[in-house]
């Protein structure tokens, strides 16, 4: 499964609604850091296909309602979402091996 | 699995040193492999340089890095986003260890560049991403009519400022001293911003408040008349320097007292066979066209190191 493009349309459905574990990344296109998380959140994606999780992305300009719900107020942030409440809070630029490990130990 | 290939020439460090050594190394066919690590390096960070020279109207920090990076990787250069943590030398090769891998090779060049400095008071690191933010360029669209304090008096003070003025709806600048050491063309374009930009002299934040959640208040002290206020704010930016980022290297290079690693004109260490460049070895300039530079100089010296070795 590839990353998703997390709104905030789809963000009640995709996310606070969802049945498996989920990892937003909030990012911007402006943001230097961003650009250095993006490729780790798509390869991360790739590796965990298959897996009982869901993770994607969530542009700030575009949908600044859930970004704000959550008071992101450094970019990038990386949340991990279980039922519906975030369970986990990343500020700054993760490695693979790191969110790996966290989201083993949400799974397990 | 540790890899087996030996290459000729690895670099590591993400920032235009880097890309530059990057460059001057794969255009002669060393193949060098970048170690880019996880932190942003400077450049990326900022908005617009205008001092970068064949860019009459400036470049945007970020395009130039990304660009850089590009050019390097036309000619062959490898990148790789992996955080370098040991260094272990054994017959005149480097291993560079980092998370769960291990390169090894012929030559090392360091660039790792500066990280942001720090206040050291309560309330600052426990509050990042609660309001405590080094990159206004990141963040500062997070402000949106709110109020922001930004500490220092250099050139990145007052471009944070700027940066913060679009969106904030009051901007506090806290230095330490009576005046800023920032470029005159920065100060200038600060104080046009009277309606929007206080200054508050001679004065230091001594401790980051919250509401128990997020940023809501700074302490300050008066270096004058020792007197102490709290200001209200909800956020604050840093901007007070940068320190050599190379503390994996304390056992190994010879650094200054300030932690700088000390090369030669050659940008040679005194391990023969590590080179270094850029803001971790340079004390003085810190600018984009001077770590550029620093870059070609060590892939050359690295480059004339290995013909020399054959």
């Amino acid at each position: 499964m590839a990353e998703i493009t997390f709104t905030d349309e789809n963000f009640d459905q995709e996310v606070l609604h969802s049945q498996v574990p989920v990892l937003v990344d909030f990012w911007a296109p402006w943001c230097g850091p961003c650009k250095m998380q993006g490729p780790i959140i798509e390869e991360l994606a790739k590796e965990m296909e298959g897996k009982n999780i869901k993770i994607g992305k969530l542009n700030v300009d575009d949908s600044p309602q859930s970004a704000n719900k959550f008071r992101v107020m450094s970019i990038p942030t990386l949340m991990i979402f279980k039922n519906g409440q975030p369970v986990d809070q990343m500020i700054g630029v993760q490695d693979k091996n790191t969110l790996h490990n966290k989201l083993n130990s949400v799974l397990a | 699995m540790p890899e087996t290939k030996l290459h000729n020439i690895i670099i590591i460090g993400g920032g235009i040193a880097a890309h530059t050594a990057a460059l001057y190394n794969a255009r002669a066919d060393l193949e060098p492999l970048v170690i880019a690590g996880l932190e942003t390096d400077q450049l990326s960070l900022t908005t617009i340089v205008e001092n970068f020279p064949g860019f009459i109207d400036g470049v945007m920090g970020p395009q130039l890095i990304a660009d850089a990076k590009k050019q390097a990787e036309k000619f062959g250069a490898k990148y790789l986003t992996e955080f370098a943590g040991a260094i272990e030398i054994n017959e005149n090769i480097f291993t560079v260890k980092t998370g769960g891998n291990q390169y090894q090779t012929k030559a090392l060049i360091v660039a790792t560049g500066a990280s942001p400095r720090w206040l050291g008071v309560k309330g600052e690191k426990e509050n990042v991403g609660k309001g405590v933010s080094t990159c206004a360029t990141c963040d500062a669209a997070f402000y949106r009519d709110k109020t922001a304090v930004i500490v220092g008096g250099g050139d990145s003070a007052m471009e944070e400022a700027l940066v913060l003025t679009k969106f904030a709806a009051k901007v506090i600048i806290i230095h330490r001293r009576d005046k800023f050491n920032a470029s005159q063309i920065m100060q200038d374009r600060v104080f046009a911003q009277k309606d929007k930009i206080e200054v508050i002299w001679n004065t230091a934040v001594t401790e980051v408040l919250t509401d128990g959640q997020f940023v809501n208040a700074v302490k300050l002290e008066n270096s004058q008349t020792g007197k102490t206020t709290e200001l209200k704010t909800d956020g604050i930016f840093l901007a007070i320097g940068h320190v050599p980022a190379t503390a994996m290297f304390q056992n190994l290079l010879t650094l200054d007292e300030q932690g700088y690693i000390v090369t030669d004109c050659a940008k040679k260490t005194n391990i023969e066979g590590i080179f270094a460049a850029g803001d971790c070895q340079d004390p003085y300039f810190r600018q984009a066209i001077v770590a550029a530079g620093a870059g070609a100089q060590a892939a050359l010296s690295a480059e004339k190191y290995l013909q020399d070795k054959e």
